[in-house]
């Protein structure tokens, strides 16, 4: 496997100021989109920015992206228990209502 | 087995490779960062074993005659505190798991010996944060820190509390962190994935646990910090959030930390059962891969400890079934532990009567779970003591007797010397009689009906209680024997050999103590583990 060379690859240093720059732009739609009412989907579009700029921090800053098989699945093991926190508690949240009893 | 000992010419070890408290302080070696934590693990134990004596003192007149209900309320808050998140979590894997793990690979230490001092110096902050909020005052909001109480009404110091175990729990996630990737990167030559002892198994799962699990603990009480102290609405619908949240975030971590608690001493087990059978464990495989099906499974069954908190039914009813299934890969270890001493040569030994009693306390423990993961049942047993002796089993019973259980087995090996063999079996005895008494009563108790967390009770629940603080005292005792005869013995304990109890790991393959780099060559493995063929015949010790 190439894992030994994988670990040392060099990123050139045009790529982090390209992400530095997009995370910048991104915030400043982050703050320019929060004026615009976008109705239900004002959530949907500020996560998903936010979302993105998760991604880029994590595969370039934190150089995931080179990384191992390894350290891939150990990111993705991280983001999978976090849908299972939000997915089994939104579950609740989400089927509290069916009975139609309050409170049950 | 002991050779009579002519006082031997000290040999080089890691306890006098360097001396003075510098050294200790500035250790990097897993085997004396081990001995820090054993020493403060074992300081919050005996001060949360104050904290419960005071309780069960109170318990034992139906008045609330020794403490007031302000007072009461915040001596089982920092009982629960410090036994939880100082004592049970860090107790195996710090201690035992620190100073075994690099050994039972071949290693010469974990892969990041700094950040292994680092995570006992957080989890020294942590504790002085703690510390801090009892001489100021204390916190009476039970270990649980349920909002809305914790973040709108409780008058205790909520925030500094909240702040200490969020502090600590970087040092659990560091330590995880360290193991996994020793185990991953620094495994002796041929020592494949099956060829690991199962303790290794338990500690990965276990680091796995710490990983995924404790920041989400460290975030909720950080939240309610933020709400408590900033009015930021998270729990509290007057701020516009959800206190069932809460209960969500917390369990979400504080179940699977059960197996944090667990799993160590379940690898605590296996080694010693196959030890004292001088047989190899039945079903290795299964043994090592139900630590990842718990580590897996105990993620997805908390909102069982939300069955009345206002969940959805339905929520609850899936909950309910998965808290059914986790009980399985518990129950596979429990049957293969015994299925490993049939037709052994079982020898009853100090560790092995520990062994044997963890796994009786265990299953109790286990199987009241069952009673409680069900829907209907719960709703009369939540929040009374049913519940309290429920987790005492499983936390105390499991987890406290598979910690001694592998302070005794290990002893020998980490300071070179033995114990009283008399007194040990003594106190394995004495705790075993202690715990029973002390929680058996309040499995009665609650389900007559006693709500936990009252200092006052109606006269008919007195016998029961009476029981129980009687079982606590016989409990103290068979716990501060130990403390005197392992003490005694670091001076006068006879030298112990090698390998004392005719064990197969690697660990047993060099000095007792110890050297500073574990082993003089590299150990090369090329066989199976649990190999007791290649075994000498064992002398058979006292
Ligand atoms: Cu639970």
């Amino acid at each position: 496997m190439s894992d030994h060379n994988e670990q040392h690859h060099i990123v050139p240093k045009s790529v982090y100021f390209a992400v530095f720059i997009t995370l910048i732009a991104m915030t400043w739609v982050t703050a320019w989109v929060s004026t615009v009412d976008l109705g239900r989907l004002n959530i949907f579009v500020a996560l998903s920015i936010a979302i993105f700029k998760a991604s880029l921090v994590i595969l370039f800053f934190m150089h995931v992206k080179y990384g191992t098989k390894l350290t891939k699945f150990t990111v993705l093991a991280g983001l999978y228990w976090l849908v299972l926190l939000l997915f089994i508690a939104m579950c609740d949240l989400w089927t509290r209502g069916w009975m139609g009893v309050p409170g049950r | 087995m002991i050779t009579a000992s002519p006082p031997v010419k000290e040999t080089k070890n890691y306890l006098n490779h360097e001396r003075g408290i510098k050294s200790w302080l500035l250790t990097g070696d897993h085997k004396r960062i081990a001995i820090l934590y054993l020493i403060s693990v074992t300081l919050f134990f005996a001060l949360g074993g104050v904290f419960a004596s005071l309780i069960r003192l109170e318990l034992s007149t139906p008045a609330g005659d020794l403490l007031e209900s302000n007072q009461y309320n915040k001596v089982f808050t920092m009982h629960g505190i410090l036994m939880v998140f100082f004592f049970l979590i860090p107790s195996i894997p710090a201690t035992l798991g620190n100073f075994l793990i690099p050994m039972m690979i071949g290693a010469k230490d974990l892969a990041f010996p700094k950040i292994n001092l680092l995570s006992w110096y957080i989890y020294v902050v942590g504790g002085i944060f703690t510390l801090y909020v009892l001489l100021t005052g204390g916190v009476d909001t039970g270990w649980t820190f349920y909002t809305p109480f914790s973040t709108s009404y409780s008058n205790g110091y909520v925030i500094a509390a909240g702040l200490g175990i969020f502090i600590n729990g970087f040092s659990s996630i560091l330590t995880g962190l360290n193991f996994i990737v020793t185990i991953h990167r620094m495994r002796a030559p041929g020592l494949t994935w099956f060829r690991l002892p199962l303790f290794v198994w338990a500690h990965y799962a276990t680091s796995a646990i710490m990983i995924l699990g404790t920041p989400v603990v460290a975030v909720t009480l950080f939240l309610v910090v933020l709400e408590r102290g900033f009015h930021i609405g998270f729990f509290d619908p007057a701020y516009g959030g959800d206190p069932v949240l809460f209960q969500h975030l917390f369990w979400f971590y504080s179940h699977p930390a059960v197996y944090i608690m667990i799993l160590p001493s379940m690898g605590v087990i296996s080694e010693v059962i196959s030890t004292f059978s001088s047989k190899k464990p039945f079903g290795y495989t299964f043994i090592a891969f139900s630590s990842v099906a718990i580590a897996v499974f105990g993620f997805l069954v908390w909102g069982h400890h939300l069955f009345v908190a206002g969940q959805s039914i339905y929520a609850g009813l899936v909950f309910s079934i998965l808290s059914y299934v986790v009980a399985i890969p518990s129950a596979i270890k429990v049957f293969n532990w015994a299925a490993t001493m049939y037709k052994g040569k079982v020898r009853l030994e100090t560790p092995m009567l520990y062994a044997l009693g963890f796994i009786g306390l265990f299953t109790v423990g286990g199987l009241t779970g069952i009673f409680l993961s069900s829907l209907g049942m719960d709703v009369h047993l939540t929040d009374t003591y049913f519940v309290v002796a429920h987790f005492h089993y499983v936390m105390v019973g499991g987890a406290l007797l598979g910690y001694l259980c592998g302070i005794h087995f290990w002893w020998p090996k980490i300071f070179g010397r033995m114990y009283s063999q008399v007194w040990s079996k003594v106190s394995a005895v004495l705790v075993f009689v202690g715990f029973n008494l002390t929680f058996f009563p309040q499995f009665l108790l609650g389900y007559m009906g006693m709500p936990r967390r009252y200092h006052v009770y109606p006269p008919e629940f007195q016998v029961f209680n009476v029981l129980s603080s009687a079982g606590a005292s016989v409990l103290a005792l068979g716990l501060i024997l130990p403390a005197i005869y392992l003490t005694w013995s670091l001076k006068h304990g006879e030298i112990a050999s090698e390998n004392p109890w005719g064990a197969t790991g690697l660990e047993w393959q060099t000095a007792s103590p110890p050297i500073m780099e574990n082993f003089e060559v590299t150990p090369v493995v090329t066989t199976e583990a649990y190999d007791y063929s290649t075994q000498q015949e064992v002398v058979h010790v006292g």
